[in-house]
């Protein structure tokens, strides 16, 4: 017989062999239940020792999602925290930033927020990075080109900050919430995966700390580092504000129709076709409208991508559309729905539109419906910055999806206001024109010359074809030609194509 | 032909709706002077429209400017401004008598004749009241350069003492005089206002009123009500088909020389073909026929 004594010196000789210790015994059991054992887990921290715990020195990049929109209040906190803790130089890696983070400009001002990457500004921050706020340029990125670039280490990340409606002790972690204490919902957290999957270290703060286990879960325990628990990670109310509106306006309701001619005649619109829409009122509008034509021509779609809406979601509960591919809860009711629906998924940023990701889903889409702040007659959209110079707006997955759509659709109005959306050049060049197909004014609809098949197409439709050159003039006609934006010579900005290359540089606005 | 389904109000004093009133198609777009702009604003609303007509191209879209009456301070001015600019229509508000219609032509001339293009500007009346409904006809046939007569409904029913209502019994004989004296006189007949645009289903119902009354269309003032009063409007299939059938004859006997013809064993006179004409007018114009499609047969 023999005993694991007599084996000693063998175990030991296979440790050798194998470079391994050999077995020291087993740490106590804590003894006590699971589920109280669970409250204390080694991930739960404070922000403070999250911070500290992750290493983050001065330099280094922290990241954000902006899934609560403007109603997300982690990054404000975070960085107040930081900036209390006296960090300085790091660099503010955001899938976009709102106006609700108007805040940053003192953190700016004093040195702690020094680089910014991000998809988009808006209000007082983006007035004053316009006008010349940060010494280095802010880094524009695509929602595709932003996955990519955290993949392949463009955008190396140190410390994720990932705001979750929901995380069990262990990490578990969604933008929503199934417990009866839920104080907010994001839906999709598809824009926060490349960061805990690629950062060095990932910090989930959220407002319901829920029983393990939380999955199905959009990030996974193996991800987490740590877990803070806060009073609030962002105001549910506000994830529709900012860009997304419900239209009465007549000119939207307008384009809308047009738009929805043009996708029903674009030769796109069959059985199991896919399709997106943006943001804007209008492109939202066009749902309604297919949808009716798809009721009475009983076409279905087989998913629909991107910034999910109750439009969609309402699509989808009738039968209309079978799948939901969802990077991003446009509303509550999109939120709502990806909780209780197993056909509404979530979708990473790299899974829906990286380019260099052969299976991102935008490379399987039929038609996008997108908007802009201006068009030129060269077909380029900028969605970025508006024609007074001064950022306000989001790249979005703008780029993404209009290149690697079956036809992209621009909707936008030939004026807002005073100021025209169909100009000779576009302020900043974010969407190039080869991959945008067809533009919808009120005044006419453009089709792309490289696409003469769609124009031929609704041509036979009987639809309004004019040139960008027509509208143009015609945007002229009422108000002139404005004068020249007054830039200095300062880079504010830079665009990066989703392919990793600079595309385009924002100079500095001088004067309003 | 010209379709008058829509005549569009836009305030006078709202330079963003005047830009891109045209896009909605509606048939006219009547830029107002009169109770949508303050008397503070008078002014500014006239120069507005004046450039507004002068600078913008509205297409096919006839152009019509509702006026201050004469006597108020505003109305000759108005008169000057827009036959300068170029207006299609001037529309008088609440017309009362034929004399009133003869002042304003007057006053059209006068322009007209100084910068050399007399008789281009045509008028029309909105009557407004009791005395205007009983000397419609008289209105229509005051000038020549009439084009049509519209019913204001809100003035007419305070002057009636009583009020508007969803089914439109107390406007029932102004309604039908408007459109007997404007067919008498050979012009066009315009209703009034439906204001509520929460409650489209009633609007509806009031443009089919309408429609079988004999008008030619309505004013209106949202885009949201164009649709609705194109689709009331829009003639069906088989009138259509008739009426195509109608031309078709026309053309054929044209060609052989002869006079009197006939479709399916009927008579196809003057009022026929006349019909038929705007059944395929309005056919077009809604969008329901092609026009390449009737030339190219």
């Amino acid at each position: 017989m023999s005993s694991i004594k007599d084996r000693a010196d063998l175990i030991k000789q296979a440790a050798a062999q194998m470079g391994k210790e050999t077995y020291k015994g087993t740490a106590a059991k804590a003894q006590q239940p699971r589920t109280e054992y669970q409250k204390s887990s080694p991930k739960i921290a404070t922000l403070e020792e999250a911070i500290r715990k992750c290493g983050l020195k001065d330099g280094m990049t922290i990241s954000f999602h902006h899934h609560f929109r403007g109603g997300d209040k982690v990054v404000n906190m975070v960085v107040d925290k930081l900036a209390e803790m006296g960090f300085k130089n790091l660099s503010l890696a955001a899938s976009s930033l709102q106006d609700v983070h108007a805040p940053l400009i003192e953190h700016i001002k004093n040195g702690v927020i020094t680089e910014i990457s991000t998809s988009g500004l808006r209000g007082e921050l983006a007035d004053e990075i316009s006008r010349g706020l940060m010494e280095k340029p802010v880094v524009f990125r695509s929602h595709g080109g932003r996955g990519s670039a955290i993949r392949n280490g463009d955008l190396y990340i140190d410390v994720a900050f990932i705001g979750a409606s929901s995380c069990d002790p262990l990490g578990n972690a969604c933008g929503f919430s199934r417990s009866e204490n839920a104080k907010s919902i994001c839906g999709s957290l598809g824009y926060a995966i490349p960061d805990a999957h690629h950062a060095d270290k990932v910090v989930v703060l959220t407002d319901d700390l829920v029983e393990y286990p939380n999955t199905p879960s959009s990030i996974s325990e193996h991800l987490v580092d740590y877990v803070v628990v806060c009073d609030s990670v962002g105001d549910s109310s506000k994830i529709s504000s900012g860009a997304i509106r419900d239209t009465k306006n007549p000119r939207d309701i307008l384009l809308a129709k047009q738009a929805a001619k043009v996708v029903i005649n674009s030769g796109y619109f069959n059985n199991g076709f896919s399709i997106q829409t943006g943001s804007g009122g209008a492109s939202l509008a066009v749902v309604k409208y297919i949808r009716e034509s798809m009721i009475e021509k009983g076409i279905k779609a087989s998913f629909a991508l991107g910034g999910i809406t109750a439009h969609m979601v309402k699509l989808h509960e009738e039968g209309l559309i079978d799948r939901l591919v969802d990077v991003q809860s446009f509303d509550r009711a999109a939120a709502e729905s990806i909780m209780k629906d197993p056909n509404h998924r979530e979708v990473s940023a790299i899974s829906y539109a990286s380019a260099d990701e052969p299976s991102s889903a935008t490379h399987f889409l039929d038609i996008v419906i997108l908007s802009a702040l201006e068009v030129d007659v060269n077909f380029n959209v900028n969605v970025l910055v508006g024609s007074d110079g001064i950022i306000r707006g989001a790249i979005g997955g703008h780029p993404d999806t209009a290149a690697d759509s079956g036809i992209s659709i621009v909707v936008c109005p030939l004026l807002r206001g005073r100021i025209p959306c169909v100009v000779d050049e576009v302020t900043t060049l974010i969407t190039p024109g080869s991959t945008v197909d067809v533009v919808v004014t009120e005044y006419g609809i453009a089709v792309n010359p490289g696409r003469p098949e769609i124009m031929e197409r609704l041509k036979a439709a009987g639809l309004n074809i004019v040139t960008m050159e027509y509208l143009r003039d015609r945007a002229l006609s009422v108000i002139g030609q404005p004068d020249p934006l007054p830039f200095g010579d300062k880079v504010v900005g830079i665009v990066m194509n989703r392919d990793g290359s600079v595309m385009d540089v924002i100079k500095n606005i001088v004067e309003k | 032909m010209r379709l008058r389904r829509t005549m569009m109000f836009v305030p006078g004093n709202n330079p963003g709706m005047m830009a891109d009133a045209f896009i909605y198609g509606p048939d006219s777009i009547m830029l107002d002077l009169e109770d949508s702009v303050t008397m503070a604003e008078k002014d500014a609303a006239r120069l507005l429209v004046y450039n507004a007509l002068k600078t913008i191209d509205y297409g096919d879209t006839e152009m019509v400017v509702r006026i201050n009456p004469l006597n108020t301070p505003y109305g000759k001015k108005d008169v000057e401004a827009v036959v300068k600019a170029g207006v299609d229509v001037i529309r008088m508000p609440k017309t009362e008598t034929a004399e009133e219609v003869r002042e304003v032509e007057r006053e059209i001339e006068k322009v007209e004749k100084e910068i050399g293009c007399l008789g281009r500007t045509k008028i029309m009346a909105a009557i407004e009241s009791t005395l205007g409904i009983v000397n419609a006809y008289e209105i229509a046939v005051a000038s020549k350069r009439m084009m049509g007569i519209a019913l204001g409904a809100e003035d007419y029913c305070a002057n009636l003492k009583t009020q508007r209502t969803p089914e439109g019994t107390e406007l029932l004989l102004a309604r039908q005089t408007i459109v007997v004296a404007a067919r008498a006189a050979g012009i066009d007949a315009l209703d009034t206002v439906y204001s509520n645009l929460n409650d489209m289903e009633t609007f509806r119902k009031e443009v089919e009123l309408i429609k079988a009354l004999g008008f030619d269309g309505k004013s209106i003032i949202n885009p949201r009500q164009i649709e609705i009063i194109n689709e009331v409007f829009a003639p069906k299939q088989k009138d259509i088909d008739k009426a195509l059938t109608i031309l078709a004859a026309i053309k054929e006997a044209e060609k052989k020389g002869s006079g009197v013809i006939a479709v399916n064993g009927k008579m196809v006179d003057k009022p026929v073909v006349i019909r038929a004409q705007r059944t395929i007018d309005l056919a077009i114009a809604s969008g329901v026929l092609n026009k390449e499609e009737i030339d190219n047969e």
